[in-house]
């Protein structure tokens, strides 16, 4: 790993910082296999090797296996995009509950996904993205103006009761559109609690892009970061252009939380579990955070999605809620852990 | 000369006592106005007189079912529940001296809606269990909230960013539960989403009554102590009260309202948040705001509740009208608030 390399940590950190990422590597890869195997219907691990390698193999299992291969590669980039969402988002605000679901930018997505099915008929996954793109983008925009206000800046408080306060107003609004008309409380279901239940092939390749962009953006973004983290004045004199660096990593980090949105529903906490876990074990450089917040982002949600199938057995209990069940506490105990004066 | 003084004293307290008479004079008249707006409207209008006769006791066919039956405790919920909301949302902001630490932000209605929710739709008991039981749940919250931010480092910012953890956690029950739910269920229980006055019905009115009879009386009566609490707990207790004997009154009381409030409403969103400030608007300092909030909550439900009743083409519960007024109302606070520095 480049950023590894580039840290240069002395020997036994490495090794440490080594083993840790090989833990994090198998955790993905148990997801992975946890995903492919767990569900109403359980298969074993014969049946996983014939559906995943034996083209020809026509047995029930290795059917049941090739249908949740998309949605667990589905799961896999919808949690990596937002890991490296929230880690961008707690970087350039330099708050650490700064989090998609927090600052309401995924009610935002939403609210702007329901417009669309309610007033102009908008249907497709194509579709949905880009208006849930902008939608995430205002809110995001709305959301940080309010929260930094004043003197002190953006506080954690301020920024979370901006989100919690914009969540509100999205929400009842999302509300009054939705409970006259049955056929978008139909598809909403999903627009509120967020799942990667839907999955296909055809979510993947719209969502591939924007995922990719955002991830390199990001890691190409990662060693400036960490110089802007030392503060405005620092940045500039290193070189770094600060305020189109803050711009273009609040995009990204905005829009890879509302791709996912207008797929997968708004997903929380996923950011501020992901980043908060990898800055515990690897501190604040920017540079192992970010590849790392992908990883473990996608590892949580996967997990998230096959304790979902398990709880909700034979039906399914949607990702978002066990995200935000997880979440939720940690979000607590941040919130106790706080120096008072940093509030 | 110190006679003058007193003199002017005086004359000012009489004027400001004045003003706040005049104003509740106003306030319950127009509480007056909407309940009998609340009776006389509907599918069919029936006259003035009709009505009257109807509530003596005569039994005019049509007008009886519709008046008696179905307008009637659809009225006194909303009387009751307005009331309870109304005083019990200033009493905590007031005590903890910040207008945005109130039920509705701090998540004891989501409690009350969890438990209540959760025992219609896994439980399936009878309205006296589900009452109790988000009353219970309501209790629950608050001591939660309490003991997770009391400690070395109390704050009230603590305590806020506790109360939105400790929502989202609850919300995400809140899914689960109308995920795992029967269908046949989910009318009754959508109420819990958003409040409603829908299908009131007498019976299941009198526990609300009740408490707002015994605790209304004690929250007016203690009030006047409120004022001298928010100076803070060095002057309060050198003016000679108790303070956590009253405390303890008040916050105890306040939670019982409000838990049965929600009980037979839903959480009607952001009275409890709108009236204290309101009233404070209205009345200014210098006498007891709690009677003022409590008749503002009554106005606000009861309004809010005609409004969702005929001023669109649907029918939308109360909860949502509210919503909707209150949460711009909660966002421009926190601007003003975050300009001022408050936060």
């Amino acid at each position: 790993m480049n950023s590894n390399v580039a840290k240069r940590p002395v020997g036994h950190k490495r090794s440490y910082y080594a083993a840790i990422m090989i833990i994090f590597f198998l955790l993905l890869c148990v997801s992975i296999v946890a995903s492919l195997v767990f569900g109403s219907r359980s298969v074993t691990l014969d049946d996983l090797m014939a559906g995943l390698f034996l083209s020809s193999s026509d047995s029930y299992a290795a059917a049941v296996v090739s249908e949740r291969i998309p949605r667990t590669v589905f799961s896999l980039l919808c949690g990596g995009a937002l890991g490296v969402s929230g880690a961008l988002m707690q970087a350039v605000t330099r708050n650490p509950l700064a989090d998609p679901s927090i600052l309401g930018v995924n009610t935002g997505a939403s609210l702007f996904v329901v417009i669309g099915i309610a007033f102009f008929n908008i249907s497709t996954a194509g579709q949905y993205i880009w208006l849930s793109i902008v939608g995430a983008i205002l809110t995001a925009i709305i959301v940080y103006g309010i929260g930094s206000m004043g003197r002190t800046g953006n506080t954690p408080l301020k920024l979370v009761l901006a989100g919690a306060a914009t969540s509100a107003i999205l929400s009842s609004l999302i509300s009054a559109i939705m409970l006259p008309r049955s056929f978008v409380m139909d598809q909403f279901r999903f627009w509120q609690v967020g799942s990667v239940g839907a999955a296909n092939w055809d979510f993947i390749v719209i969502f591939l892009p924007f995922l990719a962009s955002g991830i390199l953006l990001a890691f190409i973004m990662a060693p400036s970061l960490n110089a802007l983290l030392l503060g405005d004045e620092i940045a500039t004199g290193q070189g770094v252009r600060t305020g189109l660096l803050t711009l273009l990593s609040a995009f990204t980090g905005v829009i890879l939380c509302g791709a996912v949105t207008a797929l997968a529903g708004p997903i929380g906490f996923i950011g501020l579990l992901a980043t908060h876990l990898m800055r515990l074990i690897f501190g604040p450089d920017l540079r192992l955070i970010i590849p790392m917040s992908a990883i473990s982002g996608a590892a949580i949600l996967t997990i998230a999605d096959v304790l979902g199938r398990l709880i909700g057995s034979p039906g399914e209990v949607e990702a978002g809620i066990i995200t935000a069940f997880i979440g939720a506490p940690v979000l607590i105990l941040l919130a106790t852990k706080l120096k008072v004066r940093s509030l | 000369m110190i006679n003058s003084s007193t003199i002017l004293i005086k004359q000012g307290r009489q004027r400001r006592f004045r003003k706040w008479l005049v104003i509740n004079i106003l306030l319950a008249a127009l509480a007056v106005g909407l309940c009998m707006a609340m009776l006389l409207l509907g599918n069919t209008i029936y006259p003035i007189s009709e009505v009257i006769q109807v509530l003596m006791g005569e039994r005019i066919p049509g007008a009886y079912f519709a008046v008696n039956t179905i307008r009637l405790p659809r009225m006194i919920a909303g009387l009751f529940a307005g009331l309870a909301f109304g005083m019990g949302g200033h009493i905590f902001q007031t005590m903890l001296r910040n207008p945005l630490a109130n039920p509705d932000v701090l998540g004891i209605t989501t409690g009350s809606s969890a438990a209540a929710l959760f025992s219609i739709l896994i439980l399936q008991t009878s309205t006296t269990v589900v009452s109790l039981a988000s009353v219970i749940a309501g209790l629950v919250t608050v001591l939660l909230i309490y003991l997770l931010s009391s400690g070395s480092h109390f704050s009230i910012g603590r305590l806020i960013l506790i109360g939105i953890g400790i929502q989202a956690a609850l919300g995400a029950v809140i899914s689960y539960l109308l995920m795992v739910g029967s269908q046949q269920d989910l009318p009754a229980a959508l109420r819990w989403l958003s409040g409603s006055l829908n299908g009131a019905k007498m019976e299941t009115l009198l526990p609300l009554i009740c408490t707002v009879v015994i605790f209304a009386p004690v929250l007016i009566i203690l009030g006047k102590h409120l004022d001298i609490l928010e100076l803070g707990e060095e002057s309060a207790l050198s003016l000679g009260l108790s303070t956590n004997k009253i405390r303890l009154i008040l916050i105890l009381s306040a939670v019982l309202m409000i838990a049965f409030a929600t009980a037979t409403t839903g959480p009607i969103a952001f009275v409890a948040f709108l009236s204290g400030p309101i009233a404070k608007r209205l009345v200014g300092t210098g006498f007891s705001n709690v009677l003022p909030a409590g008749l503002i909550g009554i106005n606000l439900v009861l309004g809010a509740d005609l409004i969702g009743q005929f001023a669109f083409e649907v029918r939308y519960p109360v909860g949502i009208i509210t919503g909707l007024v209150g949460a711009p109302y909660l966002l421009y606070l926190l601007i003003r608030m975050n300009r001022k520095g408050y936060l």
